[in-house]
């Protein structure tokens, strides 16, 4: 492994990490909104949830081009009131991994809220607990699992992220060439057969690793011992 | 007088509708599935809310549509024990005991957690978790959590109907004793005669 390659490693978990930061908040929200509300326009919602899914991330990171460009609704907000540029920067690709994984971290996390037994809830307050305690001593907990598996998930998922983020923010060493970015590039150029293999197995342990440990979460839907599945 | 109750309540085509008034003991309501005996303990532990009417307990007043009286749930101070347990999956014995007993103001409890386990032989249980334990264990375990919140009354939907014969005997025992050493007025809800007829201060017959 050369230096470029542990810090393109280091690179892709510094954005995945803010990716799943980023999105994990947002993400139990919509989960839980998906999974308890009922509210006009939900399957709308729930259809936007779910498009960075099946369209093309060429046209998401375009999107994203649009929005968070320097000309961009989105972008020129930031500029002037945070000084933030999201184009071309890590940031920009943390964005992008971030809106990719977001279905997936809602589908985990909203399975795990739905399964759990809201007649506990109704317990719970009978016995003295508010909404809000209740939510806190006997919904999250129970949910807890899932939530954590879907964020693994999540992970996982920016890890490989590729076409939104090298349209959104190109393929910039150190800034932006990520696990996927980086491998692409060196496919492109004749004798870098080696450090391809490198980098692919490394996105393999990754994802694997991810994966199993999401799934390991998901089965230990608290020690009642109902059953998961996030595979 | 314990329960008055005066309630209205459509759910779907149903319309579920009862007038009551019972002095101390248990006052057991009668009848059989579907007739919305459930839907009157919820209303009268606040966690479905009546068309029209008023709910008073000892005394005070938990719901009044007239008067715009609404008690949230965890005001009411209902010791409520559910036909399934609903026992917090996810706690030991110990901490599904003590879930009401923490909550509760300490001018509000009125047993401890070691008069709780002695009344109801469950000491040894303490540190097992909900899904270990058998049928009857869970029940006794349900209505020490509910003893344990400082109720000022109770309210039991079928605790017996899923307990064998000798557990059932176990159960009607405990709630006999709660009846008569506790004094505390309990809103009973069975399809079984037998068992209103042994624990009934008075039956209500429903649908």
């Amino acid at each position: 492994m050369t230096p470029e390659e542990w810090e393109i490693i280091a690179l892709s978990l510094k954005v995945s990490i803010l990716a799943v930061l980023l999105t994990l908040p947002v993400a139990f929200a919509l989960a839980w909104l998906l999974a308890r509300g009922r509210f006009p326009g939900k399957l709308l919602l729930d259809a936007l949830v779910h498009l960075p899914l099946v369209l093309p991330p060429v046209v998401t990171g375009w999107l994203l081009l649009i929005a968070f460009g320097p000309n961009g609704p989105a972008g020129r907000l930031l500029a002037d009131w945070l000084g933030i540029t999201l184009m071309f920067r890590w940031t920009g690709a943390a964005l992008a991994a971030a809106i990719m994984a977001l279905p997936l971290m809602v589908r985990a996390m909203r399975l795990s809220i739905e399964a759990v037994d809201r007649r506990l809830e109704s317990a719970a307050r009978t016995l003295g607990a508010s909404p809000w305690r209740a939510f806190l001593t006997v919904s999250l907990p129970l949910a807890m699992p899932g939530l954590l598996a879907g964020a693994v998930l999540g992970f996982a998922r920016s890890i490989g992220e590729f076409g939104a983020t090298i349209t959104f923010v190109s393929n910039i060493p150190g800034e932006t060439r990520t696990i996927p970015i980086a491998i692409y590039g060196a496919l492109q150029i004749p004798g870098h057969e080696a450090e391809v293999t490198r980098l692919a197995l490394i996105a393999v342990l990754l994802s694997l690793g991810a994966l199993l440990v999401s799934e390991l979460l998901a089965r230990r839907m608290g020690p009642a011992g109902k059953d998961g599945h996030v595979l | 007088m314990s329960f008055e109750i005066s309630v209205e309540r459509r759910l779907g085509d149903a319309r579920i509708a009862l007038d009551l008034a019972s002095g101390p003991g248990l006052t057991a309501l009668f009848g059989p599935s579907g007739a919305g005996k459930s839907s009157i303990l919820n209303m009268v532990a606040g966690l479905l809310r009546p068309d029209r009417g008023r709910i008073a307990v000892a005394g005070e007043t938990l719901f009044d549509s007239a008067a715009g009286i609404d008690l949230t749930p965890e005001r009411r101070r209902a010791g409520y024990v559910f036909q399934d347990g609903r026992l917090f999956p996810h706690r030991r014995v110990r901490d599904n005991l003590l879930y009401g007993w923490r909550l509760a103001g300490p001018a509000h409890r009125w047993m401890s957690l070691g008069e709780a386990t002695d009344f109801l032989g469950i000491a040894p249980l303490l540190d097992r978790w909900p899904r270990t334990l058998s049928g009857g264990e869970a029940q006794r375990v349900a209505i020490g959590r509910a003893l344990l919140s400082g109720p000022r009354f109770l309210l039991m939907d079928e605790p017996l109907s899923s307990l064998d014969m000798p557990r059932r005997e176990e159960i009607m025992a405990v709630i006999e004793r709660i009846r008569d050493d506790l004094q505390l007025p309990i809103l009973y809800v069975s399809h079984d005669r037998a068992e209103v007829e042994r624990l009934a201060s008075r039956v209500v017959a429903l649908g």
